[in-house]
């Protein structure tokens, strides 16, 4: 886009707004400026402007710069006042919320979640003809869910017709109502088999607003989600995001369509996965909701973990790890009863933070087992068919079918992003580092960054209008670069050698081992890079193969250095020998102290 | 987040208070604009869609699915009841007559020639929406509901669980800080009050005695999993079948009432009160509430969000430890950021306790208490 020299952008979430400011400078396209302020999408303020006015005010007294004049947005940019465009993005009021559907739960259901979640939704439920619910289990199932918009899909073109018309007909005599709106017809989306429309019309077009599309599946080796991701962009806008307080007035004020948050955090991963040519996990752990993306080999995948979450949802992330998978991170005891109080109330008071060190400890360790959990659920979906519109063979179906693989192999990763309050906004670099490594356990060779100011959003809806300057910024404004894990995968005793390694730091060449068990730590600063020779055990892998040696080159970054011997998955000791293991993990990467 | 303003609970002695009342599905308002209505009075109703019954009849009848038109005794749109035949083979010999009979009444609503699939729609559900608070009829939302005003006490709780609720205020302890320790026959009912904390050993009693709602500074979160059965892992209630509805006013723990919501309460004493336990603090914050109606000849405040920032001498609640549930006043707002313990560098706030003490708090550890 030409003439484009000041951008503001800004991702309502659900608990605070995010704006940034995007100035063109002699060396490129840089963020300048950010301001935060609580989102007002509901009561008792319901009007998510608000909000966004505040974010931009704050902006605007930092900077110096006047973007608003009064509640409108100056546009275009003419010497310090207004701005050439406004972007934004919105996961407030729970984001896009979307029940799917297909024929065979492994095949068209997965591919129908597939293409919500890479849309930016956050799936309720995957029904499908053999989900293993009775039929009135699957209409009442509809019923109970108010979901912003449903896809349904299932069948390949000239297959079955039946079996889709059957689900057309549960979801006609469930006639789910959608969350905003009584008045309104829930938008659905038909991408299924092309010679069922005429049917799937006849049994859902007078009660719902009915999209049809291209199928998803067209074919069983090739899965076709771009058409139907477009349809829940533009159904996300009209029929979602218009009844949402406030939106329609902000829906004026952008210069390009609102997107979904996570949406909009895929384009800019995929972007920089392909511009890079690396494979790239990414996580976004907000008070609700964590999302993790992956591009492995150019495939993307996305998924949200609804009820994961930081502020919101933390009593859940109690609830579904245990107090014991979280106790096992801390180094001191808390008593049960004390600490479950702690935890509602902030459920109940999304916006507070720690104060007090052991309770920052807490929370993190709180934010491990999140991440840990989302992760796992990451794996289980980014499984099979590769994204939009990549083409298997029949030899590959089968295999997945078999297998079910998936496609996260974390000895191939190259880079871990980490986004959201609690990584973005940890006290030290080294603690965001240390959540990363414990829930991801990456394997290798592996570098790691976080979000700075969780601006990947905006780079994302900004890439749509104008690629360079978002790469611009990514690159040189929006990653923290932490440095690099290196991390043999293996098993075995404790004080053991796992790995031998050569480094050329720059202040000489260093030479050691690492120990089974052991976390150790090396200063090596951002925009370094350095050879490493790493030996590995015999039966340890760092991957070259087990016992392989293996040469790379490694980065530094703000923390730098990290070489982790605990193994793969970390093992980690009993009781009384467990405290003082996390207490001497904490000291190899100063996290506390 | 210069423009950070931290909301509070909304504790006032006089308020006009606009709930609406609306119903899930479209139907008919039976009541006018203007019109006084009571608590427990039906305002709207409708009929939601009676519950389905799925049949695949052509395995049965052994025809396929374009067939089945033909072997149906009853059509689209007509009653069934169960037990009635439904559908049935033509044989030429009636021995081998096959008759498939309805396993509930209700009326066919659809035989599709696709799928072979017969859907019977069972008898609607009679919904009714009631006004909820004595008040007048502010509003009538056409075949959706109403907005009901009522003039009164009203007091937003931190969290609760339970549906609506009415009945007289009473309560069972003097002081903000104390804790009820047993409750008779008396409290049938009643909504009562029972000091810094609701626990599991009081919503025994409570439901015993027939109580109808308890209102307490906190209660405990392994309390509140043994009510309900589970944990509860996102905060989204008012649903819960539990016999009663329990409101916290402050937070989980033993914590005292803040001091103006329990004199508004114990002024009520005695008064017929409203309440509702449904919170959700995402996706549309919901709190749980108390409304008492009282005479209007009080000059009162509308309830509506103020957005202005804390300023000196502002009373406020510290909403996380290490001073969890204490009450002060703003005693100085430091513009720049400083260090907390846990090494964040934050915007603060000095507070003033009501014994005396200073502390430091981070701004986002407070809550306004409006005065």
């Amino acid at each position: 886009m030409d003439d484009l020299n000041v951008v503001i952008a800004t991702d309502c979430g659900s608990t605070t707004t995010k704006a940034i400011l995007i100035e063109k400078k002699d060396e490129g396209y840089r963020q300048t400026f950010r301001g935060e302020a609580p989102t007002t999408v509901e009561a008792p303020f319901e009007d998510v402007t608000r909000g966004v006015l505040n974010a931009i005010q704050e902006v605007e007294e930092l900077s110096g710069r006047q973007i608003l004049d009064g509640e409108r947005i100056i546009t275009p940019a003419d010497g310090d006042v207004g701005v050439d465009i406004y972007i934004s993005t919105s996961s407030a009021g729970g984001g896009l919320q979307m029940v799917v559907a297909g024929v065979v739960l492994a095949m068209t259901g997965e591919s129908a979640q597939r293409c919500a979640l890479g849309a930016g939704a956050i799936v309720m439920d995957a029904l499908a003809a053999n989900d293993g619910r009775l039929p009135h289990e699957k209409i009442e199932r509809i019923r109970q869910l108010r979901p912003d918009m449903v896809l349904l899909s299932g069948g390949t073109d000239g297959g079955t017709v039946s079996h889709v018309v059957e689900l057309a007909e549960f979801i006609s005599a469930a006639d789910p109502k959608p969350r905003f709106g009584a008045g309104f017809k829930l938008p659905i989306i038909f991408a299924g088999n092309e010679d069922a429309r005429e049917e799937v019309e006849k049994a859902l077009g007078g009660k719902m607003a009915l999209t049809v599309t291209e199928n998803i599946r067209p074919v069983l080796e090739e899965e076709n989600l771009d058409p139907a991701r477009h349809v829940i962009h533009d159904l996300f806008l009209e029929h979602v995001m218009a009844q949402a307080p406030g939106y329609r007035k902000l829906m004026d004020w952008t210069s390009a369509p609102i997107m979904p948050t996570p949406g909009a955090v895929g384009e800019i991963m995929q972007t920089i996965a392909r511009q890079q040519e690396i494979n790239v996990v990414g996580v976004d752990i907000g008070g609700a909701t964590t999302d993790v993306f992956s591009v492995f080999d150019g495939v993307f995948n996305r998924t949200v973990s609804a009820n994961l979450g930081m502020s919101y949802s933390v009593s859940n992330v109690l609830a579904e790890a245990g107090l014991d998978q979280i106790m096992r991170w801390v180094p001191f005891d808390i008593e049960e009863a004390d600490l479950r109080d702690r935890i509602k109330n902030k459920m109940i008071r999304p916006t507070t933070i720690p104060q007090l060190m052991q309770e920052l400890q807490v929370e993190q360790a709180i934010a491990r087992e999140a991440l840990r959990l989302a992760f796992d659920q990451h794996r289980a979906l980014a499984v099979g068919l590769k994204g939009v519109q990549s083409k298997r063979t029949l030899a590959d179906v089968f295999e997945q079918g078999a297998t079910g693989e998936s496609l996260v192999e974390m000895m191939a990763l190259d880079m871990l992003v980490g986004s959201g309050g609690v990584l973005s906004h940890a006290p030290r670099r080294e603690q965001s580092c240390a959540m990363l490594i414990d829930a991801f356990q990456p394997e290798g060779v592996t570098r790691l960054a976080v979000d700075s100011i969780f601006m990947m959003p905006h780079l994302g809806v900004l890439s749509t209008v104008d690629e360079r300057a978002a790469t611009e910024v990514f690159e040189r404004d929006c990653l923290i670069y932490l440095g690099t894990c290196v991390a043999p995968v293996g098993e075995g005793k404790d004080g053991e050698v796992c790995l031998q390694y050569e480094i050329d730091l720059p202040n000489g060449r260093q030479t050691g081992q690492l120990q089974v068990g052991q976390l150790q730590w090396m200063p090596l600063a951002d925009g370094e890079e350095v050879e490493v020779s790493l030996q590995p055990a015999r039966r340890w892998d760092v991957g070259a193969g087990p016992g392989q040696a293996l040469n790379a080159r490694v980065r530094g970054g703000v923390v730098g250095l990290v070489l982790d011997g605990r193994g793969r998955p970390i093992q980690m000791a009993a009781d009384q020998d467990r405290r003082r293991q996390i207490s001497d993990w904490q000291q190899a990467l100063n996290l506390y102290e | 987040m210069a423009h950070a303003y931290t909301p509070g609970l909304r504790v006032t002695q006089h308020a006009v208070v606009h709930k609406e009342r609306r119903l899930p599905l479209k139907g008919e308002v039976v009541v006018e604009r203007g019109q006084a209505v009571r608590r427990d009075q039906v305002v709207a109703r409708t009929e939601l869609p009676g519950e389905v019954a799925t049949l695949n009849l052509v395995n049965r009848l052994g025809i396929s699915p374009q067939e089945l038109a033909g072997y149906m005794l009853k059509k689209e749109g007509e009653r069934v009841e169960a037990g009635e035949p439904l559908a049935a083979t033509k044989p030429f010999i009636s021995w081998f007559k096959t008759t498939i009979e309805s396993p509930v009444s209700g009326t066919v609503e659809s035989i599709s020639p696709v799928t072979g699939q017969v859907i019977l729609r069972q008898a609607p559900r009679p919904v009714e929406v009631l006004a909820y608070v004595d008040g007048v009829v502010a509003e009538v939302f056409a075949e959706e509901g109403v907005r009901v005003a009522a003039r009164g006490a009203y007091i937003q709780g931190i969290f609760g669980v339970g549906g609506e609720c009415w009945g007289a205020l009473h309560l069972a302890v003097d002081t903000p800080d104390a804790t009820a320790e047993s409750l008779g026959p008396e409290v049938a009912g009643k909504i009562v009050v029972v000091g810094s904390l609701i626990s599991a050993e009081t919503v025994e009693q409570a439901r015993q005695v027939g109580a109808v709602g308890l209102i307490g500074g906190g209660l405990r979160d392994r309390d509140l999993r043994d009510l309900l059965g589970r944990d509860l892992g996102v905060a989204i209630t008012g649903t819960e079948q539990i016999g009663l509805t329990v409101v916290a006013t402050e937070g989980f723990g033993r914590v005292a009432m803040a001091r103006k919501t329990f004199d508004i309460l114990q002024a009520c004493a005695g008064m017929d009160a409203s309440m509702a336990g449904a919170t959700q603090i995402r996706a549309g914050v919901l709190r749980p509430e108390i409304i008492v109606p009282t005479a209007a000849d009080q000059e009162e405040e509308e309830v509506r969000p103020g957005a202005e920032g804390l300023q000196m001498g502002d009373l406020l609640r510290v909403i996380r430890m290490p001073y969890f549930g204490r009450i002060g006043r703003v005693s100085d707002l430091p513009t720049e950021l400083c260090a907390v313990e846990s090494g964040a560098r934050v915007r603060v706030l000095a507070v003033e306790f009501e014994d005396g003490e200073q502390a430091v708090v981070p701004r986002a550890n407070v809550e306004l208490i409006e005065e």
